[in-house]
């Protein structure tokens, strides 16, 4: 069964049973990988170095990838990997150009199928596009002038033969950005509990149902909140933002996922909103996480504990430029994959909750962002999401538990804050028990401050 | 005689009307409308500035400030101008076409209007002839370019381009930044200036002004 609602329980009997490598819906997709069936896999993704992308430079665009990709593959070898999941994350061209985007899928999956065949290597090719629907403002996200490029390029790349479709999908994106960098907690509630899961679920029906129309060889893998929960950790990294509101937007953040999963999405979720562990307690769905390995592509305070409960371990993203060692894809996928070993070997010898543990302390008491990221913790916030029913309940539940989650950890001395991020955390605190009961009363009183910014009926909301 | 260093706490608790009213009182004081500004308003946000940098508060209280800051900014406005006194510099900012990131090109463009700059935004995925228009239109001395992926820094280099043919290159600066953007970078494009981050942005403008 689907739809909104469907989930009412977690996926786990408790915090302590989620752990990387292990679910209990685990995943079968592209040339051979298991997902989430004891085991974790590295997910390597890899962009164009400084380049202008144009007809004229096509080819050379489509160079780098083969090379990209060919060298993660020879270090994949050398390196003895069980299994390799390669994102092929769009550059807009790549998706406002549907035969380009479906171009490189083609390539990727060539050099795939062939390590399948001649060495035996398990692989799968997730395929990210990039939402070009939000150009406009206010953005008019269902209308059919933005939404029937993105479908045709959704469709050119499962048709290419992606294994994994994804998107980091953006709808309420423009009130996001603004309840951001104002620390407002109405407007998180507006984006994440009311126009972002209304977008998802709209997305995500379609999605869903072109992933159907490849013959289910294309998996409806998932989104990530990178633009609403990445954004507020860039925000904190560069100390405009408190952690404490970042932390709070993660969790909230979860909401807005789980709309995917209700119409449909299987997983992997992917990987650079974080907020795929409180999913995974949730779905039971395998997801994609990234940590230290990702400094590639941005700092973060959450380098191991991000690796808990992953399933596929990223580098979000790296360009390619020569080091040392080779090309930097290859030499980010030399670290995802002993990383990996490592996981793997702590699973064979039943060792996982260990590392595990071992992940989860050296984070957890250094940042409010880390601290809701704990196996606990997620489990904490997901318990609290599905004992609603509405996305806006949900958001303001989980926001209330991360905040609950942040307080009992700094009273308990598990967690400094200083001065400045206890007097936010007691500001967000504050808000969320001021918010408003129902969703018509939180579009009333956030209307003056956000309502020029979007277009209700490309919601659902009129 | 007003305090201006009540004007100053009072823009950095973000309360718009006893700003509105400090600044009344100083102007029909005699005070200076330079020196309102200078020392009342852009004081408070230089303090803030450094709290900032400190941890102590975030762009959210940065945000209330700045607004308390305009409402009397406001009021000089007409003052200044009719003085002769023009804003420190005029700034056209945008990100560059096909790249729709903007939160670190917003924050460069608040902390530049916090250092009393005019900025002329121009938005997200700006095309280089609606910055060589703007630079005619509004006869602004700066440039300000953000771009964060590598597929569209070069657009930036495409600007400057279009700046030469159209004939005002040499009547601006230009400065770059975003986050896959470096100082060689910016060298090897023409750029005049490059920050990592907004308040490099806010040092290297008030550089190019202090220069021309
Ligand atoms: C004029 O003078 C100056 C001077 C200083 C200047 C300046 C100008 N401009 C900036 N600065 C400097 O001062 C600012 C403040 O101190 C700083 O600004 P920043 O912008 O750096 O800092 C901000 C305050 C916080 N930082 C950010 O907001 C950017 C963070 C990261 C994670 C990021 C985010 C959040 C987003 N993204 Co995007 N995104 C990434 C980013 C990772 C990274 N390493 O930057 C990057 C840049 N994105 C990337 C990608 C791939 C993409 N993104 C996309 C979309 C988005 C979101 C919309 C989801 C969101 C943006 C939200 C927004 N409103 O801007 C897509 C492209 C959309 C487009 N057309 O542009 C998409 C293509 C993803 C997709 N497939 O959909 C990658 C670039 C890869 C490449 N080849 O370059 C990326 C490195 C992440 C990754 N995957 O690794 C300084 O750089």
């Amino acid at each position: 069964m689907t739809g909104p609602g469907m989930f009412r329980h977690l996926a786990f009997e408790s915090a302590d049973d989620l752990v990387f490598g292990r679910c209990p819906r685990p995943l079968r997709c592209g040339f051979g990988v298991e997902l989430g069936n004891g085991s974790v896999a590295p997910e390597v993704n890899f962009t164009l170095p400084a380049m202008t992308l144009c007809e004229a430079t096509w080819s050379q665009a489509v160079d780098h990838y083969r090379v990209m990709a060919t060298e993660i593959v020879g270090r994949a070898l050398f390196l003895k990997a069980p299994a390799l999941v390669l994102e092929f994350e769009h550059l807009p061209p790549m998706t406002e150009r549907a035969e380009w985007g479906a171009e490189i899928t083609a390539l990727l999956l060539e050099i795939l199928r062939d390590a399948q065949e001649r060495h035996g290597l398990a692989s799968a090719l997730r395929v990210t596009v990039v939402d070009t629907r939000l150009r406009q403002r206010p953005p008019r996200v269902r209308s059919d002038d933005v939404w029937l490029p993105l479908e045709a390029s959704l469709r050119a790349c499962a048709g290419a033969g992606a294994h994994i479709l994804s998107i980091e999908s953006e709808g309420g994106k423009e009130v996001c950005d603004a309840a951001l960098t104002h620390g407002d907690v109405d407007g998180v509630l507006l984006a994440l509990g009311v126009l972002a899961p209304a977008d998802m679920d709209w997305l995500w029906t379609r999605i869903v149902g072109i992933c159907r129309d490849s013959g289910a060889a294309t998996m409806a893998g998932g989104d990530a909140a990178c633009a609403f929960a990445n954004t507020a950790m860039q925000l904190a990294n560069q100390r405009m933002l408190p952690e404490t509101f970042a932390a709070v937007v993660r969790a909230i953040g979860a909401v807005r996922g789980l709309a995917a999963y209700e119409r449909g999405a299987v997983g992997p979720w992917k990987d650079c909103g974080y907020e795929g562990i409180i999913l995974k307690a949730i779905t039971g769905s395998p997801i994609s996480m990234e940590g230290k390995s990702a400094s590639c592509a941005h700092q973060s305070p959450v380098g191991n504990i991000a690796a808990a409960a992953c399933d596929l371990w990223s580098n979000e993203s790296v360009q390619h430029v020569r080091l040392l060692s080779g090309g930097a894809p290859a030499a980010f996928a030399e670290t995802l994959l002993y990383d990996c070993r490592l996981m793997n070997a702590a699973l064979s010898t039943g060792n996982e909750r260990v590392l595990r543990d071992l992940l989860v302390e050296s984070d957890v008491c250094l940042s409010p962002q880390a601290a809701i990221l704990s196996p606990q913790a997620a489990f904490a916030i997901a318990g609290a999401i599905v004992a609603e029913r509405t996305p806006y309940a949900r958001a303001v539940a989980a926001g209330s538990k991360a905040v609950e989650l942040l307080r009992n950890a700094r009273d308990a001395g598990r967690l400094v804050l200083s001065a400045a991020e206890l007097a936010w955390l007691q500001r967000i605190d504050a808000a969320l028990c001021a918010a408003p009961s129902d969703v018509q009363e939180l579009l009333a009183r956030t209307q003056s401050r956000y309502g020029h910014l979007y277009d209700a009926a490309s919601y659902g909301l009129q | 005689m007003t305090d201006l260093s009540r004007l100053s706490s009072s823009v950095l608790s973000g309360d718009v009307n006893t700003v509105r009213q400090l600044t009344s009182q100083a102007l029909s004081d005699g005070i200076a409308a330079s020196d309102v500004l200078a020392l009342g308003l852009i004081a408070a946000m230089d303090v803030l500035g450094r709290r900032f940098g400190d941890g102590e508060v975030f762009l959210p209280d940065m945000l209330v400030a700045a607004r308390a800051m305009h409402a009397g900014l406001d009021m000089l406005k007409p003052i200044l101008a009719g003085a002769g006194v023009a804003p420190v510099g005029r700034v056209v900012l945008g990100t560059v076409r096909g790249d729709v990131h903007d939160l670190g090109k917003n924050l460069v463009g608040m902390m530049l209007e916090g250092a009393g700059f005019a900025v002329r935004d121009l938005g997200v995925d700006v095309s280089p002839q609606a910055f060589v228009e703007h630079v005619r239109q509004d006869g602004a001395e700066i440039v300000a370019m953000s771009a964060l992926l590598t597929t569209t820094m070069p657009e930036m280099k495409t600007v400057i381009d279009a700046l030469c043919e159209g004939g005002v290159r040499e009547t601006v600066k230009v400065l770059v930044g975003g986050s896959p953007v470096t100082e060689t970078f910016a060298r090897d494009i023409g750029a005049d200036g490059f920050a990592p981050d907004a308040y490099g942005a806010v040092a290297v403008a008030r550089l190019f002004v202090a220069a021309t």
